[in-house]
């Protein structure tokens, strides 16, 4: 803009900052929301500190609590926790959705978006909402699933599913950790789908073209061609389930009332260190076990590396 | 080459707009007009909002404002608040577990002294509310506001088929456990929720003032005394007879075990007669009956008390906001009949609405009963650790009751984990 008589010289840019400028507001916010707080946590992890008393009560206390975390039973039974969990509902997702990406890519046309969209509606909804739903769903006297497996007992031969007495899901130590491993199945299945049907989509139709003109059947269509080319997906898949099986919180905090349940089954990692900072009150007992978890979700993600990269000679 | 401009007028005027949009809502009110933020969680929130008449009356100036969060939520931010000494309050309500944890880190202003003088005043208190308001330095950091006497709700229909009377379930606890034996052979109902709830009240019974729960001044741990050998011993009595129903409290199965009449005594804070009467279980009505708990146990279940933060701004404001809900006997009445909040207040005790019957209770006149409890209660000290040491004995106690561990190697185990976090 210019004002007639004053010619103002306007601030030039030039072309090189741009990016700069442009990135600014995402490094700006990552900066306070992503990097503070993680070097924050660094530097809680090495002290004691009373909250309450405000930030000059930090005292220094070296390692001590990293060897305290080290010694502690609970992380490790949180982390047991954590990896049964992450296995349980984690193998489930992709030995199944990859199967049920190729039927719905193989067998639906015009309705298969809709199909996709009823899969995957259970990874937008809140899982608040979810774990409540789920919560009454699995009562131990009023709930859906005890009275549908009830129901099924009754047919001849499938009187083994109900064990006489109504299944106390949520409130048994070996019933918790399957509970929260069907809910976090049921909620991740639709979106590995979405995940692998994208990569479905991908594949030439001239390739099983070809292979159908060889006489390849559709079994050996799949393990031939369509599994050795979504591996890509598969890596990436897989890796969101090992870093997000590891970070598990929302469901089991919520499906168990936040203290993970009975003899405390279902508390996962996260949700020892939520409770160790915001229940027991040790928020460097807390920053200590974040980043000894942390070194385990980097371990086990670079081991997932390791088992899915391309090796040299392969497609 | 060409370069991007961006004109230092433009700028200038969209960096003015926005600051004008944000400072706004802040320009809103009058110039003289002051203040007073007060956060609270619910229940307590609503006590606070019709008490605004009140004080406008005299405070015409001075607006209230009431920041009202979620029980944990609330606790957590203002946790965060006295960390950072940011987003204080004038005014914070607390939960009394709370009172002495944000006392220890001296975050909380002493008002038993001067200008307060609250020291002056606690007579007019129920004494072991007074004493939970007290920091383990023995300063007064929170004026008690109501109260959680401790009570029996029972069934009178479901005691009544089995043949049994009130004294059958109050004379002792072992009397209430072989009451429960023939409730539950004869009506087919649990005699308590969860056999945890029996341990909660047994841990408590015993103390006397000054003593602590869990860990005492010394850091000694007392998770292994006869106390929590009693209450073990007994939970795991309920358990192995069937007589809980293994339902956790504010559950579905909780409510609907109410309703349905397979719960048949709930040990609890008297406010929960008014829970079932609102919500839990209305159609209940006129079956439930509240007695002291058994063996002349009495303990406390909650208690909301007021404090100032000592970085908050206008204290002598809010001294005077905490002296009208804590001090003001209509104000204190008001809670009691509207929100079933309990008084800590002595000098309303002899009001006739204690005399009451009430409907819920079949006419019985219960506020009586647990003004009675009040005097017994004794409170004992709170430390750091008392949520840990809760969370340990609890993860023990489900240990012995789902997975047969037995009593004495749970305590120790119980023992060892908080005697580490003692020791750090």
């Amino acid at each position: 803009m210019s004002t007639p008589g004053v010619q103002r010289k306007p601030w030039r840019l030039k072309p090189e900052y741009v990016p700069y400028l442009l990135i600014g507001p995402f490094v700006i916010l990552f900066a306070v929301f992503g990097i503070f707080p993680l070097v924050f946590s660094f530097y809680l992890a090495f002290q004691s500190w009373e909250p309450t008393a405000g930030l000059g009560a930090m005292k220094f206390v070296g390692m001590g609590n990293f060897a305290f975390v080290w010694g502690d039973e609970w992380f490790w039974k949180s982390m047991g926790n954590t990896l049964w969990l992450a296995l349980a509902s984690g193998i489930p997702q992709h030995v199944i959705a990859i199967p049920l990406a190729y039927f719905l890519h193989t067998s639906f046309k015009r309705s298969r978006n809709l199909v996709v969209g009823a899969y995957f509606l259970p990874y937008i909804t809140s899982t608040v909402a979810i774990a409540m739903m789920f919560g009454t769903l699995f009562s131990t006297d009023y709930g859906l699933i005890n009275i549908g497996l009830h129901t099924l007992s009754e047919i001849p031969g499938l009187s083994w599913v109900y064990p006489g007495q109504p299944i106390d899901w949520l409130n048994k130590a070996e019933n918790v950790k399957p509970a929260i491993s069907i809910v976090v199945f049921w909620r991740y299945i639709g979106f590995n789908t979405v995940l692998y049907l994208a990569a479905l989509q991908t594949i030439p139709a001239d390739i099983y073209e070809a292979a159908t003109m060889d006489g390849a059947g559709r079994m050996q269509q799949f393990f031939y061609i369509t599994l050795p080319s979504i591996k890509p997906m598969i890596y990436f898949g897989v890796t969101l389930s090992v870093i997000g099986g590891l970070q598990l919180f929302e469901e089991p905090f919520v499906l168990t009332g936040g203290r993970g349940g009975t003899d405390q089954a279902g508390m996962t990692t996260a949700m020892y260190m939520y409770r160790t900072a915001f229940e027991f009150n040790d928020f460097g007992g807390a920053s200590a076990i974040s980043w000894v978890s942390f070194v385990f979700v980097a371990l086990l993600t670079w081991l997932t590396n390791l088992a899915f990269k391309p090796r040299r000679g392969s497609i | 080459m060409k370069t991007f401009r961006l004109n230092p007028n433009a700028i200038l005027r969209a960096a003015t707009s926005a600051l004008l949009i944000a400072l706004l809502p802040a320009q809103a009110p009058a110039q003289n007009q002051t203040t007073l933020t007060i956060a609270a969680y619910p229940a307590v929130d609503e006590m606070i909002k019709s008490a605004m008449p009140a004080w406008k009356k005299n405070h015409p100036t001075v607006d209230i404002k009431v920041i009202s969060r979620q029980f944990s939520d609330h606790h957590t931010a203002m946790t965060t608040a006295l960390s950072t000494a940011s987003g204080l309050p004038d005014v914070m309500v607390l939960e009394y577990g709370y009172v002495a944890r944000f006392a220890e880190g001296g975050g909380l202003e002493n008002i038993g002294d001067a200008p307060y003088n609250f020291k002056n005043n606690t007579s007019h208190f129920v004494p072991y509310a007074v004493r939970q308001g007290t920091a383990g330095s023995g300063a007064l950091v929170a004026v008690p506001s109501d109260i959680g006497p401790g009570t029996l709700l029972y069934r009178e229909d479901l005691l009544k088929k089995a043949g049994l009377k009130e004294s059958d379930l109050t004379h002792s606890w072992d009397g209430f456990i072989n009451a429960g034996i023939k409730l539950k052979a004869l009506t087919g109902a649990n005699l308590v929720a969860h056999a945890r709830d029996i341990k909660d009240i047994l841990i408590r019974v015993g103390t006397t003032p000054g003593d602590g729960l869990y860990i005492d001044k010394k850091g000694t741990v007392l998770v292994d005394t006869p106390r929590f050998v009693r209450a073990f011993t007994l939970a795991k009595k309920v358990r192995d007879e069937k007589l809980d129903g293994k339902i956790q409290a504010w559950s579905n199965e909780w409510s609907e075990g109410f309703k349905r009449g397979t719960i048949a005594t709930q040990l609890s804070g008297a406010w929960l007669a008014g829970h079932l009467n609102n919500w839990l279980a209305p159609s209940t009505k006129g079956l439930w009956r509240a007695a002291q708990l058994p063996e002349n146990s009495y303990g406390s279940f909650g208690g909301s008390f007021y404090a100032i933060p000592k970085a908050a701004k206008n204290k002598a404001l809010s001294w005077e906001f905490i002296q009208l809900m804590t001090l003001n006997p209509e104000i204190q009445l008001s809670g009691f009949k509207a929100q079933d909040a309990f008084p800590a207040l002595l000098d309303v005790y002899k009001d006739p609405f204690f005399d009451q019957p009430i409907d819920f209770l079949g006419g019985q006149k219960a506020r009586a009963l647990w003004r009675d409890a009040t005097s017994h209660i004794t409170a004992f000290e709170v430390h750091k650790l008392d949520p840990l040491a809760e969370e340990i004995v609890n993860t023990e106690l489900d240990k012995v009751l789902d997975q047969g561990k037995p009593v004495a190697t749970a305590l120790a185990d119980a023992k060892r984990l908080l005697q580490r976090s003692v020791n750090r």
